[in-house]
Formats: structure tokens, sequence, C-alpha cells
């Protein structure tokens, strides 16, 4: 059975997606509609499948989607840090995953470098203000 | 030397300790193969034909003494005792042991090293010129755009994942000594007007099975905007590039079916929502980079006039020795290609012997070139002779750079999975065949570089020669090209009297970058060396004078004298060809 989790606890009783976006899939498409969901599920067909860590961000960054947004499909330990900083906040773990090892995953690295959704100020513009 | 940061110095140790995790949990049956395989290729991990092979970054090909003596302690406890360079300027240990790995990368990170990004469907390790910061030819310094490059794409959430390898490099000079034009992409530093920093961006090069030159889809980016634009190219790739069929996975494929126009159009789309976004660089961001970099103290010193008597070390000096900015200054190339010993291999002896040289002779530092050798930056003109000596003592003083035997090689079949068939005894076979250096000298600036399979690791669409081994019912077998070239890079010490950068210095190859063509079907391995002979010959019947290059002769008249020479009429028999070649 594939477990729920989000803000690092398991959720009990998961509410079905209201939309579940394919790799292929252009977020743009969905824009006028996001505004009045509240649950929105990214596919992840494959373990290496990157395309939706692209449709995370500009579901986030662009489009200004503020509900939950889920990974679902292959989603294992080892994606969810990058997940998170792509904007997702609720991870379906694929079946047969630890879950206790899942939920400390968020913490194997403490800074990025980078713009991300989770994160929009780049590394180098936090270390400016510091 | 880039100095790490606090930040930069914990992010690679966390790295470490994630590894850690990750390889226990595979010991421990948590993690498939599969799945841990695209965790352990991002931190440089390969399973080879006999043993893992780990394939540590050398980002820029910039290293340290320190590093460097890490290396060969780490070569020498974890490995057999040697390390092989790469054409992606990295340090390749051909049999760790896969739970010692992350042992391995704990002791890289005390030097500041790693293996992130060597390998997997990933932003690889940033390359640049190899005489960057010293070149007279220098128009930007390219390491702290390198770096600042480093470190947007480690770790990127984003293109972790992408359809395939991703290869950037940078180039900083008027000489393209980088060969940017087949890389996923390229990027030439220039100045505008005003003297601004920008990049010519060159997108879709690449060799492997499909070999590409690449084409410029921005003639000048002002610097400011150069994550961004990195960014929009690698969202257009991630969510576009073909993911259905491995080989037709690189960048270089959507920008073939989308053609440069198309392409240029979606990346400018994106990148006019990310233009001016947070991730603009910012001028203090790049002067904290720069400032973070180590330069040398130069003395202030005046070029020296060195005789033109015909002794060993003016030969080498003619060969391994190239122009500096500073006055009284030199660059060195370490040859690692004598005669006998793989390219690019070292042993753990010589690289301490070579860390002591570099810090009596180079302010402690060295780079590594994608043509598998090493490069001392900073040497005296004063010191030249004193190296020389020390140099010859260790082997490592063959003048042969720019010629036939600085062969580019893959470690092929005696080490790789891949191959198709060995390309390292080939390599020697030629460098013996070719051993008279008067004759060498007169054959003048060749590329020769040779691949064991269609991946190209070893470069061969862009040697001058190149040869490709291909398996053929179980047998090794070889393919011959010629006419291709890296870029337009320097031809340096064409001229014998003269000093490199000196007047009589040639400057700049008439040829950009291009891709070899096949001269005809494949030949056996014995077959290789007469085969070159004959193209050479080839060659020197047909040049207008010792200036004209073999790859030079080869785009004026084309390649049919060459096929002639070495296959006669077209339906020649193999048993034709080996009575011919033996007359």
């Amino acid at each position: 059975m594939a477990t729920l989790i989000k803000h690092r606890r398991i959720v009990a009783q998961p509410s079905p997606p209201e939309l579940t976006l394919e790799p292929a899939d252009d977020p743009a498409a969905f824009a006028e509609r996001l505004a009045d969901l509240r649950v929105v599920a990214v596919r992840f067909p494959k373990y290496a499948d990157g395309r939706g860590y692209s449709i995370g961000r500009l579901l986030r960054e662009r489009h200004g989607y503020k509900g939950e947004l889920r990974a679902v499909g292959e989603v294992a330990r080892d994606h969810l840090e990058l997940l998170a900083q792509c904007g997702f906040d609720a991870f379906e773990l694929r079946a047969g995953e630890d879950v206790d090892d899942a939920l400390v995953a968020f913490d194997d690295l403490s800074e990025n470098y980078q713009s991300t959704a989770a994160q929009p100020l780049p590394l180098f513009r936090r270390r400016a203000v510091a | 030397m880039y100095l790490y940061d606090e930040i930069d110095q914990r992010l690679v140790d966390e790295r470490v300790a994630q590894f850690r995790d990750q390889t226990r949990r595979f010991l421990a049956g948590k993690l498939s193969e599969d799945d841990f395989r695209a965790l352990r290729l991002r931190n440089g991990l390969y399973v080879q034909r006999f043993a893992p092979m780990l394939r540590i970054a050398i980002p820029y090909g910039l290293l340290s003494t320190k590093q460097l003596r890490k290396l060969a302690d780490i070569a020498r406890r974890y490995d057999r005792g040697y390390g092989h360079f790469s054409t992606r300027q990295n340090l390749q240990l051909n049999w760790p042991k896969l739970d010692e790995v992350p042992e391995i990368l704990a002791e890289l990170a005390t030097v500041q090293l790693h293996a992130i990004q060597t390998s997997g469907n990933c932003v690889r390790n940033i390359t640049t010129d190899h005489f960057a910061g010293v070149a007279p030819d220098e128009i930007v310094d390219a390491f702290a755009w390198c770096e600042l490059i480093r470190q947007w794409s480690t770790f990127h959430p984003e293109f972790n994942y992408l359809p395939r390898k991703f290869k950037i490099a940078v180039n900083g000079a008027v000489a393209d000594r980088a060969a940017t034009f087949v890389h996923d992409i390229g990027l030439h530093a220039l100045r505008d007007a005003d003297g601004a920093v920008g990049f010519r961006v060159i997108v879709g090069g690449g060799l492997g099975r499909t070999p590409v030159v690449g084409q410029v889809i921005r003639e000048f980016l002002p610097w400011p905007h150069l994550l961004t634009y990195l960014d929009a190219i690698l969202r257009v790739y991630n969510r576009h590039g073909r993911r259905d069929n491995l080989h037709k996975a690189r960048i270089k494929i959507l920008v073939k079916e989308r053609g440069v126009a198309g392409f240029r159009r979606e990346v400018e789309a994106e990148w006019a929502r990310l233009k001016d976004g947070p991730a603009t660089l910012t001028a203090e961001e790049v002067r904290r980079v720069e400032s973070r970099f180590t330069r040398p103290a130069y003395a202030c010193l005046r070029d020296i006039a060195f005789p033109k008597s015909k002794t060993p070390f003016n030969a080498w000096r003619r060969r391994n020795v190239h122009p500096h900015r500073q006055p009284g200054y030199a660059a060195v190339t370490v040859s690692l290609k004598k005669t006998g010993v793989p390219p690019g291999d070292v042993t753990s002896d010589q690289m301490e012997r070579i860390a002591d040289l570099a810090v009596r002779y180079s302010f402690g530092e060295l780079r590594v070139t994608h043509e598998q050798n090493l490069v001392f930056a900073d040497v005296q003109q004063a010191e030249l002779h004193g190296l020389w000596q020390e140099l010859r003592d260790l082997g490592l003083a063959t003048p042969n750079i720019g010629l036939l035997t600085n062969i580019i090689s893959c470690p092929g079949g005696d080490f790789c999975a891949l191959a198709n068939a060995k390309s390292i005894p080939v390599a020697e076979d030629i460098q013996r065949r070719f051993d008279d250096l008067d004759y060498l000298h007169d054959i003048g600036e060749l590329d020769l570089n040779i691949s064991g399979c269609i991946n190209a690791c070893g470069h061969h669409h862009v040697g001058h020669i190149g040869i490709l081994g291909v398996d053929k019912n179980g047998e090794e077998w070889y393919q011959v090209e010629i006419g291709g070239n890296q870029g337009r890079t320097t031809i340096s010490g064409a001229n014998p009297g003269a000093y490199p950068g000196s007047p009589g210095n040639r400057g700049l190859s008439p040829i950009g970058a291009s891709l070899g063509k096949i001269i005809g079907p494949s030949i056996a391995r014995a077959e290789v060396p007469d085969v070159i002979e004959r193209l050479i010959q080839t060659y020197l019947a047909l040049r207008d004078s010792e200036h004209e290059r073999f790859v030079d002769v080869v785009h004026r008249v084309g390649i049919e004298p060459f096929k002639k020479s070495v296959y006669g009429h077209p339906d020649q028999t193999p048993a034709d060809r080996r009575a011919a070649l033996a007359a």
C-alpha cells in the first residue's frame, strides 16, 4: 500500500487529487483552474523520469498554485528532498518504501545553491544579506 | 584554487553522509540494484568489467598539490596505486571496492574534492581551457564563471534526472581550447565594447553515437543572466528531451528536431519568464567567488630568449612549453603520453613527485587537460631547464604535445564494460611505430584520438585522425576517420625557431570544430599502424609546406587521396589491402 506523507507525518486518510498531471502535460494548460483546486498530483512514472520536477516548479512559481502539490507514482525516499525544493509538499510513497527512512529524508542536505520553489532566493542572495 | 567556504564544505560533507547511508541501505537489501544505480552514478561510481570504477571530479581541471597528494594516497590505499585522467578533466580509479567508496569520498572531502555528478543523467563536471588565467589570448578568466556554474549545477533539484547526461564547457580566450562546439552547452566568455563580460551560447553539440557540431543560439548574453539562461535551456530540455530512446535523449537530438531557430524561440520564451528573477547574478556574488580563488604572486621578470640549438631540452621546450601572459613565465605541459604507458595514467608515486615539483616550480597548483595531460601553469622561464630535467627523470617530459603520439584514448576494452574493442594497446602500437622524434616533429601538429566504442569517450570524431573500435562477430576491428577538429585552437610551436607566443607563433587554427569522415571499411588491429603510416605518407606528399597541417590538407583536398592510399580500388579485399600495406 502506498503511504502519503505530508509535513513529515503520515496522512491517515488522504483525499483524492482533483487533478493529476502526467509528465508530458503542460501546466500552463491548467493555469486557469488552479486557483480553485486544493489537491493537485503530478505523476512520476519512472524512478528517473525528471519531468515532474519542472512541472512542480512551474505550478508553484509561474502559475501561483497554493494548494497541496502531491508527487505520486515511483516516488522514493531519495527523491523527497529534491521534490520538496521543487514545490511538492505531499508525497505518496511507492509500495515497499520504508516510511521511517522517508520521514528523515528531508534533512540530507542543509542548503541549496539554487533559486527553488521552496526557497526562491538562491544561496548567494541569502549570503549577501547575512 | 577556489577555496570552499563553510557552506560549500558542509554540503560536500553532507553528501558523503547521504551516500554512506544509501550504500548501507543497498548492502542491507533495502535499495534495489536499479535504484542504487541512479544514486551511485551521481556519486561517480560505475560497475565496470572487472570492478567498480570511481570517477572523481576535478572541477574545471584545477588541482592543488594537497589534493593531488590525497589522490595519490587514496589510489595507493584503496586501489592499485594509479589513476587515470579522463577527457573530462577528472580522475578515475579502476579498482575500488564498493563498500569502501563512502570512506574514499569522506577522505576526498577533507581536501575539498568529491565525485558529485561525475556520472548519471545530470549536469557533469564543468570543463574549461587548461590555460585559463594565464593565456596571452585570454579575454575573460573562465575559472570564476566555471565555479559559479558548478555551484548552480550542484544538486540542482529540478535537473537531477535529465533525459541524459549534460556537459558544459566554458572558454574565455580567443582560441577555443575547451572544445565548446562539441558540448551540450558551450559558453564563450567575451567582452562588449565597454568591456562588460557576456557569453556566446552554443547548444546541441556532442560526440557519442550521433556526433554534432553545436550551434550558436545567442551571440552575447550579458553576465547577470548566465544562470537564468542556463535554467531556461535546461528546463526546455528536461521537459521536452526524448526519454523513450536512450540513444536519442541528448539535447542535440531535441535541437535537431526543433531546428535551431525553433529551439531558440522556446528557450527565449522560457527565459523571458525567468529573466531578472532571483537567480540573476549580482556583481557582489561574482566578486565574492573571484576573491575565493587564490592567485599566484608573480615576480617581476622579463622574457628570456632561448638559443635555437637542436637539443633535447629545446625539443621539449618547443612542444611542451606554452606562452604566458606574465613576462618571464611560461606554462608547461607534463606529458602523460609516454610510449608504453596508457594515455592519462599516473602512478601514486608519480603523483607525489609531480606534487613536489608543482610546489617548487608552479605555486603549488596544476591543471588537468582534456587531452589527458597535466599543466604547470606558472613556471619561471629561468627554471624551465631545471624542471625539464626533473620531469625527464620521472618519464614525464616526452616532447610530444600537439603531435601524433599525444594520443587521447579512453580506457577501452581493458577496463570498460561498454567498450567493443581495446584502445590502449592500439595507442601503444601507434606510439611504437612513430617513435622517431625527428619524423614526429616533421609530421607536425596532429591530434590522434581513439575510442573503444561509439560512446566516443576518446573523442575520436574530433581527432585529425580518429580511430573507433567496433565489434565484428566477436572480433575487434577499427574504423578510421580523418578531418575531425576539436575547434579553433592555437597552433603552437609550429615555427621551430620561435618561442611560443613570440611573433613566430602562427596563431589560430584556420579550421573550426568539425567531425571526421570515415575513410572506408574497418580494419584489423594489426593493420592500424600501417594504415596511419599510409595516411601520413599521403599527407606529406600533398602538403604545401610544413606549415600546412594534416587536418588542413584533409580539408583542402578531401578524403579521397587518403582513402585511395589505404584501400586502393573500391572493392579491394582485406587480403589485397594487407598485401598492399606490407609492400
